[in-house]
């Protein structure tokens, strides 16, 4: 079985800041770690494999430093990473990054045999879409199994899939036939830390590099700005709310007294909520 | 486990593990340098200071690649009382050479660039191993190390355990004793980012010009450390240590005693409107030579802080763990080249190379300065009272006669400790420098 796991080198949201004048996002010096979904993805990825044999491909697109991040997921036993970086794909949004991967995809089918399962994370922490991993299925023509918690069964011989994907309101259960696009969701399961042998392997493994061209990427006016609709009008911090909290003082005077003079300030700035309490107690 | 036999196994990437690794892979030997931060740089702290020579020994173009803050032109010594500090300040335009001898810089880069260069000179690097054991034959001679990951244990010729001050792998594994608390320093810093130009104009520099700070006195209150301010290129670092016995027995926290030094009358200005973007704390080993453990056995030897090496005096300690590790591989190399394993017997070609040195020629020269500070106090709350009080005296226009002025600082130092309490201290300092 060959599977391929997309991953994306996010900056580590945690540390992220938005500068308070010019409204960018300041990603100086904020570490880069491995989008945390993904993490679920990959690992989903290798219990498979180990299970069912096969290997295991890490696609990413990114720039030269995103190795570092590939070099990770080797050390957790990946067997090969693909690191997809060239000029032209700078600034991709979702349509021109699934556009990109997927014709990556294809490449690395015809290089190392064509995947039977493509897994991504559900979405990543810095753009937060979830576009991408539907968006390579499309492409690829392969059924799209969203938000999955757990992969049921697998059986490579029948080429049936079952797994549980949670949806609003209640879990789906879903039948499916590879090769198939699983989106992972969090939580599902709980990621390895990489044997010495594999650690060793992948300090001295080779990342494999393609640019467009390498990667079978032909219309380039697809990629990158060029190939992005979405325009990012504003980016902006929200305003902490804090007028609308109030510290009061306990020493000064009796709770309750305290209490009923911030209720009266409350009703009189929003009279209908006095109007509807004493609706609903009288209901009740 | 893993099949592979390494010539030498590294433990730790800091400056005197980087060292090793780099004099190794350059010499041809297959090395695996085991770290476990999540990168080069990661856990590792220090004031920073680099020296250059050492680095020059190693990598003599570092300059043109490794990232550098300020080149050191001014050195500030500052005695401090409650509100007043007696300073000597040395500074001189010959520092602006093409080749600066001292530097500040930020550890978490610069130990990341070191490591690109272990790296690119051929040894393997893995970070997020923690080593847990040295492992053992038959006769006792160190074959390799345990890891904490899964098949975990790997082989070598040789380990050389650049673990740092803790030690730890070195005193499970039997190597060594527990820290001495009167051994130790724990010292705490802060990053305080302000412009550069305003770093410029606070402390007179231009261009990538520098300035340390050194201080001791009554902000110790009477324990046993110093405290610095380096000038960074967009930022200071303001710190400060005491020996970890004197903070034991004053029960007081290193975080309170760089509060007072930052508030001090003389150092507040220096930070005014900064902020703080770090905090990290740091054992120093201080214990000199008297302190230092064994160095080297069947198939295993020790650089760096894990080995003591730090001159407290003259607060080096970088360069001798660069020097150490340099001088350990090229003790195992040189073993290696001539086809004879790294036996205790002839590891001790090591110590050899460790006293034909400065390193061990320092050592040896400050060894009873640790024991000389430990027991006297007063140098660190006395004495700096008296010095401030006789300067400002001295320097006060007040109408008394300069000889009675004379007088009066004498009288103070006689009845503030004795005349033999002066000259027992004066003959003990002597001796120690010696």
């Amino acid at each position: 079985m060959h599977i391929v796991v997309c991953i994306k080198q996010v900056p580590d949201s945690a540390q992220i800041r938005v500068h308070p004048v010019t409204n960018t996002i300041m990603r100086q010096g904020v570490p880069s770690i491995i989008n945390p979904y993904d993490l679920f993805a990959l690992e989903e990825a290798l219990r498979w494999r180990d299970q069912a044999g096969g290997t295991v491909t890490i696609l990413t697109m990114g720039p030269p430093m995103a190795e570092d991040t590939m070099r990770k997921a080797l050390t957790l036993g990946a067997d090969r990473a693909v690191l997809l970086t060239d000029r032209c794909f700078a600034g991709s949004d979702t349509l021109a990054t699934s556009f990109a991967l997927a014709t990556a995809i294809g490449k690395i089918g015809e290089t190392w045999g064509p995947p039977d399962i493509v897994f991504t994370g559900k979405q990543t922490i810095d753009g937060d879409t979830a576009q991408v991993g539907p968006g390579i299925a499309k492409r690829l023509r392969f059924n799209q199994l969203t938000y999955v918690a757990k992969i049921d069964s697998l059986d490579p011989e029948s080429r049936a899939i079952t797994v549980e994907r949670r949806a609003e309101g209640g879990l789906q259960v879903l039948q499916s036939r590879l090769p198939v696009l699983i989106t992972m969701l969090e939580g599902t399961n709980e990621l390895r830390r990489g044997s010495l042998d594999s650690a060793l392997r992948a300090a001295r493994a080779e990342v494999v590099r393609w640019g467009a061209a390498e990667a079978g990427v032909e219309d380039t006016a697809k990629c990158g700005l060029r190939g992005s609709p979405t325009v990012v009008k504003h980016v902006f911090a929200p305003k902490p709310r804090a007028e609308k909290a109030q510290i009061i003082e306990t020493a000064a005077g009796p709770v309750r007294t305290q209490a009923d003079a911030v209720i009266a300030a409350i009703f009189a700035r929003q009279p209908g909520i006095e109007s509807d309490l004493l609706r609903l107690a009288r209901h009740s | 486990m893993s099949q592979e036999k390494f010539d030498a196994i590294v433990v730790g990437a800091g400056p005197s593990g980087n060292a090793a690794a780099y004099t190794l892979a350059r010499k041809g030997l297959n090395v695996l340098q085991l770290e476990r931060g999540e990168y080069p740089g990661s856990k590792n702290v220090q004031g920073a200071i680099l020296y250059a020579k050492a680095l020059e020994e190693i990598i003599p173009d570092f300059r043109e690649s490794a990232p550098l803050e300020r080149h050191i032109i001014e050195q500030r010594l500052w005695m401090l009382d409650d509100s007043s500090y007696v300073g000597m300040h040395y500074r001189s335009e010959d520092f602006n050479e093409d080749r600066p001898s001292r530097y500040t810089i930020l550890r978490a880069q610069f130990d990341k660039w070191f490591s690109q260069q272990v790296r690119d000179a051929g040894a393997v690097l893995l970070c997020e191993t923690t080593v847990t054991e040295l492992l053992r034959d038959e006769s006792g001679r160190v074959i390799g190390v345990a890891t904490d990951r899964d098949n975990g244990t790997v082989y070598a010729d040789v380990v050389i355990l650049a673990e740092g001050v803790n030690g730890l792998v070195g005193r499970r594994s039997k190597l060594r004793e527990e820290l001495q608390p009167e051994s130790v320093a724990l010292a705490v810093k802060e990053m305080h980012f302000l412009p550069k130009d305003v770093i410029d104009a606070r402390f007179n520099l231009k261009g990538g010009e520098g300035v340390v700070i050194e201080g001791m006195g009554t902000i110790t209150e009477g324990m046993t450390g110093t405290a610095f301010i380096y000038t960074n290129n967009e930022s200071l670092s303001v710190g400060i240590g005491c020996l970890v016995s004197d903070l034991a027995q004053t029960g007081r926290s290193p975080a309170g005693l760089l509060e007072a030094f930052k508030n001090h009358p003389s150092v507040k200005p220096l930070l005014a409107g900064s902020e703080i973007k770090e905090y990290a704390a740091h054992l120093i080993p201080e214990g000199g030579l008297k302190a230092m453990p064994e160095l080297f056995g069947d198939g295993w030897i020790v650089v760096g802080d894990a080995g003591h090496f730090v001159n407290a005096v003259h607060r080096e300690g970088s360069n001798l763990a660069m020097t150490t590790g340099r001088l350990a591989a090229e003790t195992v190399a040189d073993l290696k080249q001539r086809g004879v394993p790294c036996s205790k017997a002839n590891l001790r070609a090591y110590t050899k190379r460790l006293e034909d040195c400065f390193v061990m020629k320092d050592m040896k020269k400050y060894k009873d300065i640790p024991s000389f500070l430990h027991g006297n106090r007063h140098l660190f709350d006395l004495y700096p009272r008296l010095v401030s009080k006789a300067a400002q005296n001295w320097f006060r226009v007040d109408g008394k006669d300069k000889l009675t002025k004379e007088k009066e600082i004498l009288t103070s130092f006689r009845k503030g400790r004795t005349l033999s309490g002066l000259l027992g201290d004066a003959f003990k300092m002597a001796r120690a420098w010696r």
